[in-house]
């Protein structure tokens, strides 16, 4: 119960950590613990889909810095991240160290997006969606028709991780790869976000005119917020490419910008637990939906193709509920309810 | 108050705008503009609705570049510099308008006052560490100091959005302020408050210039306060300059009588 009612700071320094009580370091701590443990004693299939969701995480909350932060909408980040996916492949193909082919795969993907990110110094909302929406096209153009890098129509084969001699190969290995690299991730963006890069974003997206009156280069910081998540979203893309092992141009089609994009806005737009929240959330619906619709076929065996078929049309529908009945994400919510614990019994 | 402004009318002028022309597809908004504003002053810019004040606002400040004319702050060229360079010569300003983060902090709209100020790389963002972390203490030092001046202490933490107007009006004063500029421009800073808020504003504005070291150029409708507050008064009307000088010279001059003062808007309170 320490800290709830009066929380006092003693420096500047105390103020601005991210986890400012013990409570909530503690919270963390059995959090990272069950996190670790879950391998242990969960199937590979449920490990795989934390596994799933820790890419996600990656993937989301480098979304959540450019559009949610800085408000430069993107219909590219599937592209991006596919960016980063060929180049880490091919970067340990050539024998580049697997650390050094993420971070490869990274620049790679950054330099794409920033290149991309030049027409949000003209364009806003709705037309910068459509700049970015040519992105995605192109660059799936290339995926398909630069065969000697992407292997076209037939892919890519990758092989899994290598660090320090050490091979990831199987679900629970790779979880603990992913799991590190997420965390990163979240921290660099939560990092940027309580420092001056992280302000100028959010000033460029709350009022441009006065972000430009306190000094903030508009056109430098947006190419560095396209440049940063890019980085983030390639870096996704490398650990997707070697744990899937397999990577073809369809996997980074438009689909998957607009799953990303489903993803921060049902989590929270500009929160990095709200990005948490909504990879952990659009991961697990189609699992959830595919085992419901597997048992009820199992029940009702005659309507079965109907379910399959029904199963796209509720993920929709979620969706749907979702934005209409939750237009501030998740991590709003969580929020909520955050605050009518700390003063419980006493809120009204 | 009047006895020191006649004691030195020659010093230099910080801001010196001279004949600044300004047309949106054709149709003249400033017309061969021209006035200087002496460091250490409060200079105020008056007219009716439309007659220009915030367009010269927007000259000064880079939203918008004037067809022909000059404009010097402290000597140095302003024209030759978009708008986020001008911030680092000593500029900052207010909107008309809020123009707050609402999504940010008190806090954090006055550290974005601040970020010209404010020179680690983005690596050590990244990290948060190094000199991220000593100039995130070091400038958060100088905005309490902001925040106490203008008795924003209760909102600290509270996002600007959610604040009332009045509120809002002292956020975005105390952003500016931040900026430690050698010149403010206020647009209407105290456009639609009550009584009580404009006094405290007024207070604030002379307090700015007499302990805060900046000099101010602002714009507004409650003739009480411009004649109260202000050194220098530059009449707008339609675009041009049709009288500048002390407050009392400019309520007795017969061409702002009879543009200006003389009618209605003389007691109007602007939008
Ligand atoms: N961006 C713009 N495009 C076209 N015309 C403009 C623009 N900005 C200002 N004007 C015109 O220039 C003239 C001066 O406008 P300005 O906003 O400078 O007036 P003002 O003196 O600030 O008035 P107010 O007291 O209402 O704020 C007006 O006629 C206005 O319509
Ligand atoms: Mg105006």
């Amino acid at each position: 119960m320490h800290g709830k009612c009066g929380l006092f700071f003693e420096s500047y320094r105390a103020e601005a950590a991210v986890f400012q009580t013990g409570f909530q370091r503690t919270c963390l701590g059995l959090f990272v613990a069950l996190l670790l443990v879950c391998p242990l004693v969960l199937d590979s299939y449920l490990v795989s889909v934390l596994n799933l969701m820790c890419i996600a995480v990656i993937g989301a909350v480098s979304l959540n810095l450019l559009t949610g932060v800085c408000g430069q909408i993107s219909l590219g980040h599937g592209a991006f991240i596919g960016v980063g996916a060929y180049a880490a492949a091919q970067a340990t193909l050539h024998g580049v160290p697997f650390l050094a082919a993420l971070l490869l795969g990274g620049g790679a993907a950054a330099l794409v997006g920033m290149f991309f990110g030049v027409p949000s110094l003209r364009l806003k909302g709705i037309y910068l969606a459509i700049a970015t929406l040519a992105a995605q096209l192109i660059l799936e153009y290339v995926f398909l028709h630069w065969e000697s890098v992407t292997g076209g129509s037939r892919g890519l084969m990758v092989d899994p991780p290598q660090l320090f001699g050490f091979a990831f190969d199987n679900e629970r290995k790779m979880f603990y790869l992913l799991l590190a690299v997420a965390a990163c991730a979240l921290m660099v963006v939560t990092n940027v976000m309580r420092t001056r890069h992280g302000r100028a974003f959010v000033s460029i997206r709350d009022f441009y005119l006065s972000a430009e009156i306190a000094g903030v280069n508009l056109f430098g910081y947006k190419l560095a917020a396209f440049g940063l998540s890019s980085f983030l979203a390639g870096v996704a893309g490398g650990l997707w490419a070697h744990y899937t092992m397999f990577i073809s141009a369809e996997q980074f089609n438009i689909t998957l910008s607009i799953s990303y994009l489903a993803m921060i806005i049902i989590g929270g737009l500009g929160s990095v637990v709200g990005s948490v929240m909504g990879a952990v959330f659009m991961t697990l619906l189609p699992e959830v939906l595919t085992a419901s619709t597997r048992s009820l076929t199992g029940i009702f065996p005659d309507i079965g193709s109907q379910l399959v078929a029904l199963r796209e049309g509720v993920f929709g529908l979620v969706l749907m509920l979702f934005l209409i009945f939750e237009p501030e994400g998740l991590a709003n919510r969580w929020r909520l309810i955050k605050a009518y614990w700390k003063l419980y019994p006493f809120a009204h | 108050m009047t006895q020191i402004k006649t004691m030195a009318t020659k010093t230099t002028p910080l801001l010196e705008v001279k004949g600044v022309t300004l047309t949106f597809k054709g149709i003249a908004a400033l017309t061969d503009v021209g006035f200087s504003v002496e460091k250490g002053r409060i200079v105020s810019l008056i007219g009716p609705n439309g007659a220009g004040k915030t367009s010269i606002l927007n000259c000064i400040s880079g939203r918008y570049t004037p067809d022909s004319g000059e404009i010097y702050l402290d000597g140095q060229d302003m024209l030759r510099l978009p708008a986020h360079k001008r911030t680092g010569l000593g500029l900052s300003r207010t909107f008309q308008n809020i123009a707050l983060f609402k999504g940010l902090s008190v806090l954090d709209n006055l550290m974005v006052g601040r970020h010209h100020l404010i020179h680690y790389g983005l690596l050590s963002s990244i990290l948060y560490h190094g000199r991220a972390v000593a100039d995130e203490a070091a400038h958060r030092r100088r905005v309490e100091d902001v925040i106490d001046f203008l008795g924003l202490s209760p909102y600290r933490h509270q996002a600007a959005g959610h604040l009332p107007y009045g509120v809002q009006k002292r956020v975005e004063l105390g952003r500016a302020l931040a900026a430690e500029p050698k010149l403010i421009l206020l647009d209407e800073p105290m456009a639609g408050m009550n009584l009580e808020e404009t006094e405290d504003m007024a207070r604030y504005i002379l307090d700015i210039c007499e302990e805060w070291g900046a000099t101010v150029l602002l714009i507004e409708h409650d003739m009480g306060v411009v004649m109260d507050i202000s050194d220098k008064i530059v009449v707008l009307d339609f675009g041009s300059v049709l009288a500048q000088g002390r407050p009392d010279e400019i309520s007795a001059n017969q061409d702002v009588i009879a543009a200006y003062l003389g009618t209605e808007d003389a007691t109007f309170i602007g939008r």
